[in-house]
């Protein structure tokens, strides 16, 4: 036990040693600030930039912002679908498979955009390294790329003093973000990988042993905190996550770019104590998640104490990674948005699957995706000044701006909508017949399979009990006969969808609301949001609004599986 | 609105040249270069053929006779098999130890069907193991000796585990029980930096160790 909460200790000591350095840095990207790669990378830049023929220095207001990225990502989409579709065509595929079907593809595709990497495909056995490299590690880059750029547009909509309405140049924000903060990361991040063991190669299969260009994407899957594993079994797979380092330096980026951002938030916005403010919340919130999960697996699951076994659970976990560093990357990988998993949720106890659950019940504002994450938090930053607001009885203000009714309108639309999708969707799933072939367990495990189905795709992150299936595959290779169940595909999809953009679109709305607002000077009476009282009221919102809403599922899921030892 | 489009298109087609092609091709070949055995998959040979990785775990069993000195075969016509005594037994696995198709074997924790399976495998491991440890009991096993691993593939076991299978080890290959824990040390993988994640021992480089007639 003391051990395991070493390991916890101490990765939180490393997370906290460099996430600040990160933060800042991406700051200097964010504000055009000279960095050590600008050298290298100034010519690539302004190559993209005459390419694409964008003027850099042209700022867009939200809407132009906003349509922006919803064209690009529409091309995204429909590329990406076409390259399952056609996938037979295609060179680089040395096991010769065949072409997706059209209900998988639309979730596959679907679930890259969106950031989630929801894994109704089986990556080794049914995806081409084409599909692999062309079609999801380049949405692996482009979606980080594009939650990250939306929240800088709303960071700089909060910070602008004299605003003309501009929140920034989405073309421009996703070009230096990939360039200077994705790619590097990710050229590091593969070296270290292959360093370990991680695959890296167009060899395909020898001896009966898949392989691929797994490094490259597993950096960018993590960093970028998709999550979508180029094999089935994700970070658990050896050629992934080859051994207990390459688990620990998982678990660091993963939670890198997500833990860095509230610092380079704190130095945008001029106040590096607003950053450390939400970095302590969504902290706490982290750390509790990690501990709650570590003790419940630790005691072990009423299915092996009945078989006769002593000890904790270790069903569906790695030897090389133990209990410890297990729990700890199933928290890591469910507050952050990643959903890379190197556990089989599935075989989780009672407790510790609650967890996983309750950090998406968050609405993935503790760390979150990156971009994503501190976004969403920041809209409950917004509600949690207008609740501070009207105890104190005065006009909620945040860093100077006044928050009016139409802000808390889309501040309540884009913090509640995703759980909104999710409710309904799982409702839909276990209410009709449509969603039963999906379930594989039996009692009230298969509704928690259900639910974390919807509930992970609304919240894009990708993770999964994953017995709960949208695809069918005789175990051969060519995928011979493989087919979808349509219902649950198309569901997921249109989850995602939804739980992607009718955030980002109230995100951007916000932005281009606060962009226009003057600064009211700080008086007297003004809600200071940088200190820990602040922090306080925030858990409070965060942790009430995801209880207000999930509670009823956590009871009929996990919390009826953590007080029985009754087999189903 | 045009003008977006054409905008758009150029974008998404360069960055899936450079993020899609570029940057994967140029990965995997600076792979190939600094770590070749590693970015290939750690492959063991013999004889010029393929036998497994280092990283994998993989079946160590022997076929069935019947009573005619036959070998076996089940309703399927699939041979029946049993683990081999002369090896190491790695953890169970959902999917036969397959490396070309791997899922989870999605266990939950409160099924009737868990507890029968986990039952099933502590069982097999008595059997296995009993005769050479007699006073082996259930609550002895180690966790990790009845339990699916995740990948399926788990090249690793618990010290523990290797410490109670090292005496039958020892005695159906006829060696001094000091040699067998001695490879079995040398085969063991330590923490992440001392501290993170749980010693291994890794079976598959173990067992041809003992193959080769390792000391």
């Amino acid at each position: 036990m003391a051990q395991g909460f070493l390991q916890i200790g101490v990765f939180c000591a490393i997370l906290i040693a460099f996430v600040p350095l990160l933060g800042g840095y991406m700051a200097r990207v964010f504000s055009d600030e000279r960095v050590f790669l600008t050298p290298v990378v100034a010519p690539v830049e302004r190559g993209l930039y005459r390419v694409f023929g964008v003027d850099p220095e042209r700022g867009q207001d939200w809407k132009a912002y906003a349509r922006s990225l919803l064209i690009v990502s529409t091309l995204f989409v429909a590329l990406l679908y076409l390259i399952l579709r056609t996938q037979g065509l295609h060179p680089f595929n040395p096991q010769g498979f065949k072409s997706g079907t059209w209900d998988v593809s639309f979730n596959t595709a679907t679930s890259f955009l969106t950031n989630t990497n929801w894994q109704y495909y089986g990556g080794e056995t049914t995806l081409s390294y084409f599909s692999q490299m062309a079609g999801l590690a380049v949405q692996n880059f482009i979606s980080a790329a594009v939650a990250i750029a939306v929240l800088v547009a709303l960071i700089r909509g909060i910070a602008a003093r004299h605003g003309d309405g501009t929140v920034g140049n989405f073309y421009k924000d996703v070009t230096r973000i990939v360039l200077y903060i994705l790619v590097p990361l990710s050229v590091v991040a593969t070296v270290v990988l292959v360093s370990q063991g991680a695959v890296q190669t167009l060899g395909g299969t020898v001896g009966g042993i898949a392989r691929g260009p797994v490094a490259s994407q597993e950096a960018i899957k993590l960093l970028g905190t998709n999550g979508g594993g180029f094999f089935n079994v994700n970070s658990a797979y050896p050629f992934e996550n080859p051994t207990a380092f390459s688990n620990l330096f998982q678990m660091l980026i993963i939670l890198a770019i997500p833990a860095a951002l509230p610092f380079t938030y704190g130095r945008m916005v001029g106040s590096r104590r607003q950053g450390w403010t939400i970095f302590g919340t969504m902290f706490a919130l982290f750390i509790v998640s990690v501990v709650v999960v570590y003790v419940a697996e630790r005691h072990g699951t009423p299915a092996a104490h009945a078989a006769g076994l002593v000890g904790g659970n270790l069903e569906g976990k790695e030897q090389r990674f133990g209990i410890a560093s297990s729990s700890l990357f199933t928290a890591i990988t469910t507050v952050v948005s990643c959903g890379a998993v190197n556990t089989a949720f599935e075989s989780l106890t009672g407790l510790g699957g609650l967890v996983p659950m309750t950090n998406l019940g968050y609405s993935e504002s503790v760390f979150g995706g990156v971009g994503s994450g501190l976004y969403m938090m920041l809209l409950f930053v917004l509600l949690a000044v207008f609740i501070g607001g009207l105890m104190v009885g005065r006009t909620p203000e945040y860093l100077g701006k006044k928050i009016e009714p139409r802000d808390v309108k889309l501040v309540s639309v884009g913090a509640l909508f995703t759980a909104l999708i999710a409710l309904v969707f799982t409702a839909l799933a276990v209410g009709t017949k449509y969603g039963r072939p999906s379930v594989f367990a039996s009692g009230p495990q298969g509704f928690s399979e259900s639910f974390y189905a919807y509930l992970s795709q609304a919240n894009n992150n990708g993770s999964a009990w994953a017995g709960y299936t949208g695809y069918v595959q005789p175990n051969a290779p060519g995928n011979v006969g493989a087919h979808g169940v349509t219902f649950a595909d198309v569901m997921g999809g249109f989850a995602m969808l939804f739980g992607r953009y009718v955030p980002i679109l109230a995100v951007l709305a916000v932005a281009g609301s606060l962009a226009r607002k003057k600064v009211a000077p700080v008086g007297l009476g003004t809600m200071r949001t940088d200190t820990p009282t602040f922090g306080f009221l925030l858990v409070g919102v965060v942790v009430l609004i995801g209880a207000l809403t999930f509670l009823p599922a956590f009871l009929l899921g996990p919390v009826v599986q953590s007080l029985t030892t009754h087999l189903f | 609105m045009r003008k977006e489009l054409i905008r758009g298109s150029i974008a998404v087609v360069v960055f899936t040249v450079l993020l899609g092609l570029v940057y994967p091709l140029v990965m995997t070949g600076l792979s190939q270069v600094v770590f070749p055995g590693n970015a290939g998959g750690s492959l063991i040979h013999r004889n010029g053929r393929v036998i497994g990785s280092t990283l994998l775990g993989q079946a160590w069993q022997k076929p069935v006779l019947d009573a005619a000195g036959k070998p076996k075969t089940d309703a399927d016509g699939n041979p029946v098999t049993a683990p081999d005594p002369r090896y190491f037994q790695p953890r169970p696995s959902a999917t036969g130890y397959s490396a070309s198709v791997t899922y989870f074997a999605n266990r939950g924790p409160d099924q009737a069907a868990t507890a029968a399976l986990t039952r099933r495998h502590l069982e097999a491991y008595l059997a296995l193991e009993k005769p050479y440890d007699p006073g082996l009991t259930p609550a002895r096993v180690p966790v990790d000796a009845a339990t699916f691993s995740a990948s399926g593939v788990d090249p690793d076991i618990s010290k523990a585990n290797a410490a109670i299978q090292a005496r039958r080890i020892a005695a159906v290959r006829h060696l001094p029980l000091a040699r067998v824990s001695r490879l079995i040390a040398a085969n063991t993988d330590g923490r992440g930096i001392g501290i993170f994640g749980e010693p291994g021992v890794n079976v598959t480089t173990l067992n041809h160790a003992l193959d080769r007639g390792a000391r």
